[in-house]
């Protein structure tokens, strides 16, 4: 009798999975129709923004801190009242990531930001569901590319154009004519940093012998890896290189470690890393790639303000200030500054196309 | 009377005593560093939105999954610690397989299934095959095995995969072969994903299995004494092997429930949820290798998830969740012991007094 019931209970739980046997197709509705034109999205009242960061969260030295930086700039100049900020766990579910966003919508937040593509899935799918509010996603895509949602904007980085310059900078000031470049994940954005590093150094000179690494191949623990930076720029090091690009978030602070240690030089990603690294390891710094993730979201909260929310994909480039380089420490020497600007100039004309993948 | 009032007392109470524990080293915790404990229970104990009670729900029977991939090993003394490699290999392999569409409609999803327990389960050989022959330890070769994993997923995703924004993912499952959830809240987006009834399954199954079958008895006697089980005609290598082929199984099927309901494609990190395999050991050691308890376990882990956005809105950094499941194993492992202690104690107790009052009434 036992054992019947036991059958019985093991037959009716199979019969659960079997009740969802209907599958999506029978109710797939949104055949493929011709993308809508989009009107600006229309926030109703004053703007209320969110942060959303990524990893690691504010405090970051980097790309969070640089989006806060940016909001603050925007909190400064328009006077805004209702901020709120949150910030992704490790290891945490897309279910999570939504949920996030969806709160600050449903507290009357109506200008919200993603910082970071690990968001882009996550906008896609909750932007359908507040129209009125506008979204960002800071290096976002749109993993739906023949469904667009009006009210979200993507906002990148010409990183191959910054890294171009940083590039020339290192084949310019290299002594051993050998140069290395660190990359965190080896994924499609950081090989635009690491295309554009190479096309610079080949530009000052098409002799330089260029190393590579990726400390992961594709988890992004290899942008919380310290010990796997030093690894991989100390062997670079061995291997001749005296000047080592690093675009591989929290891991380059390895990467200046192994600086320090070697007595060599490295160069610093996303913000001015000479003013964030500390003294000892600044003065190995001699310049940074800049990524200004804060001018991209102020200028996206400036846009809401201004009535008329950035849609679609907007890169953030040389010409506008949105990528560059930094000076500080005066390790750039002036004639490598103004065969920079020179190069800077050719970019912004067009006279040079940067490749973005290497 | 006596024996329910044992249960409850060798059963209940230590996951209750850890579960308080935990709250309050989390609560010191946070007035330590400023923040106000009050806030944090408010937190915690408040009733979640439809939406997060539907991820709530979603996670515990993912949880629960790879806690019984755990709970299969722990019950015949190897500790599977590569639940989270064979986790990775059963999910990578398994999206492969029911992207390319080779089987068409509702089918696929059985088939994947297959796939994904059939990788978990040769992953999981490895360690088993080095433990039983050359005498590795499962533990250290699983260590190592996760990482290869997790490098290997994605090298194939990479370089096998198709590109999706700055990642690689592999090709999106098809249309007919994604069943549809339980629209439990009309209202809420999202739904409770087809294949987490999986969860209820596999814990049945694992429930009859160790119970009610032979193969159960013999993974149960190696657990307790490999000696005992050998002398009385266990084949205990076999057993490791069977015991480690079936834990890695099941570790395999444990994102499909995701896979199937909601993201549709593999990829680290934005389309896989990394950790889930080592949770599982947690949530197994929590709910002491039992059916019941692992749901209860699992069901606690994901509760507390599922809070931690609101915490974030309060104030309270959410890595504090992570304080509260650390410290919830760990107290309920001391609580266990303590219990487990005391019981031998009180039996030892009982059997002198018995024997005592057995050579009295001789005497007399």
């Amino acid at each position: 009798m036992r054992r019947l019931s036991t059958y019985g209970v093991a037959i009716a739980t199979c019969g659960l999975i079997l009740s969802a046997c209907g599958t999506a197709a029978d109710n797939d509705t949104d055949d493929t129709e011709a993308a809508p034109e989009c009107d600006p999205v229309q926030i109703e009242g004053d703007a209320k923004v969110s942060l959303a960061y990524d990893v690691g969260g504010r405090g970051d030295q980097s790309f969070n801190d640089s989006a806060y930086a940016g909001l603050e700039k925007a909190v400064a100049q328009f006077g805004l009242t209702d901020v709120s900020e949150g910030e992704a766990g490790q290891d945490e579910s897309e279910d999570i990531r939504e949920e996030r966003l969806r709160n600050f919508a449903d507290s009357g937040h109506n200008v919200i930001v993603g910082v970071g593509f690990a968001y882009s899935e996550a906008v896609d799918t909750v932007a359908p569901e507040y129209p009125n509010v506008a979204f960002a996603v800071i290096d976002g895509f749109d993993p739906t590319e023949d469904d667009v949602n009006c009210n979200v904007a993507y906002l990148g980085f010409a990183e191959n154009e910054g890294s171009f310059l940083v590039g020339a900078a290192a084949a310019l000031q290299s002594e051993t004519g050998t140069i290395g470049f660190v990359g965190g994940v080896n994924n499609t954005l950081i090989q635009k940093f690491e295309a554009g590093y190479a096309a610079g150094a080949e530009a000052v000179d098409p002799d330089i012998e260029i190393l590579s690494t990726y400390i992961e191949e594709s988890d992004p623990a290899g942008f919380g890896d310290p010990a796997g930076g030093q690894a991989a720029a100390e062997g670079q090091y061995g291997d001749g290189a005296d000047i080592v690009f690093h675009a591989a978030g929290f891991s380059g602070t390895g990467v200046f470690d192994a600086a320090v240690a070697a007595d060599k030089l490295a160069i610093g990603v996303d913000s001015d890393q000479f003013l964030t690294a500390g003294p000892e390891q600044a003065q190995h710094i001699i310049t940074s790639m800049l990524k200004r993730v804060d001018t991209a979201t102020f200028g996206f909260i400036e846009s809401v303000v201004n009535g008329e929310p950035d849609q679609g994909f907007t890169t953030f480039t040389l010409a506008d200030e949105g990528v560059g380089y930094s000076v500080s420490g005066g390790f750039l020497t002036p004639e490598t500054i103004a065969q920079l600007e020179d190069y800077k100039a050719q970019i912004i004309s067009g006279d040079i196309e940067v490749p973005t993948e290497p | 009377m006596r024996r329910v009032l044992d249960t409850v007392v060798g059963g209940l109470l230590p996951p209750l005593v850890a579960v308080v524990a935990a709250m309050l080293a989390t609560g010191v915790l946070i007035a330590a560093f400023g923040g106000s404990p009050g806030d944090f229970l408010e937190v915690i104990f408040s009733v979640p939105n439809d939406r997060v009670l539907l991820t709530i729900i979603n996670q515990s029977a993912m949880l629960s999954i790879s806690g019984i991939a755990a709970a299969i090993g722990f019950r015949m003394g190897l500790f599977n610690i590569g639940v989270e490699g064979q986790y990775i290999v059963g999910s990578c392999a398994g999206a492969f397989f029911a992207g390319s569409g080779l089987v068409a409609g509702p089918l696929n999803i059985l088939a994947t299934l297959v796939v994904a327990a059939a990788a978990g389960a040769a992953y999981a050989l490895i360690a088993g095959l080095l433990r039983v022959y050359r005498g590795v330890s499962e533990v250290i070769s699983a260590i190592m095995l996760n990482y290869i994993a997790l490098t290997m997923a994605g090298y194939l995703v990479t370089n096998y995969g198709q590109a999706s924004g700055y990642t690689f993912t592999t090709e999106r499952l098809p249309l007919d072969s994604q069943p549809l959830g339980f629209k439990i809240f009309a209202d809420a987006p999202g739904d409770v994903w087809a294949l987490s009834s999986l969860a209820l399954i596999l814990g049945i199954g694992y429930w009859f299995l160790i119970a009610r079958t032979r193969f159960g008895f013999e993974l149960r006697v190696t657990g307790e004494s490999a000696t005992a089980a050998r002398a009385s005609g266990v084949n205990v290598k076999r057993m490791t092997l069977a015991t480690m082929a079936l834990s890695g199984a099941v570790a395999g099927l444990v994102w499909m429930p995701a896979y199937f309901g909601s993201v549709h494609t593999f990829g680290t990190p934005e389309n896989f949820q990394a950790g889930l395999g080592f949770l599982g050991l947690a949530v197994a050691l929590l709910g002491r290798n039992r059916t019941l308890g692992i749901f209860f376990a699992a069901a606690l882990f994901a509760f507390l998830s599922g809070q931690s956005n609101n915490l974030q809105s309060a104030g309270i950094a959410k890595d504090v969740i992570d304080i509260t499941q650390g410290v919830t194993v760990l107290a309920v492992v001391v609580a266990y012991e303590v219990v487990g202690r005391r019981r031998a104690k009180t039996e030892a107790e009982r059997v002198s007094r018995q024997l005592d009052a057995e050579r009295e009434g001789a005497s007399a």
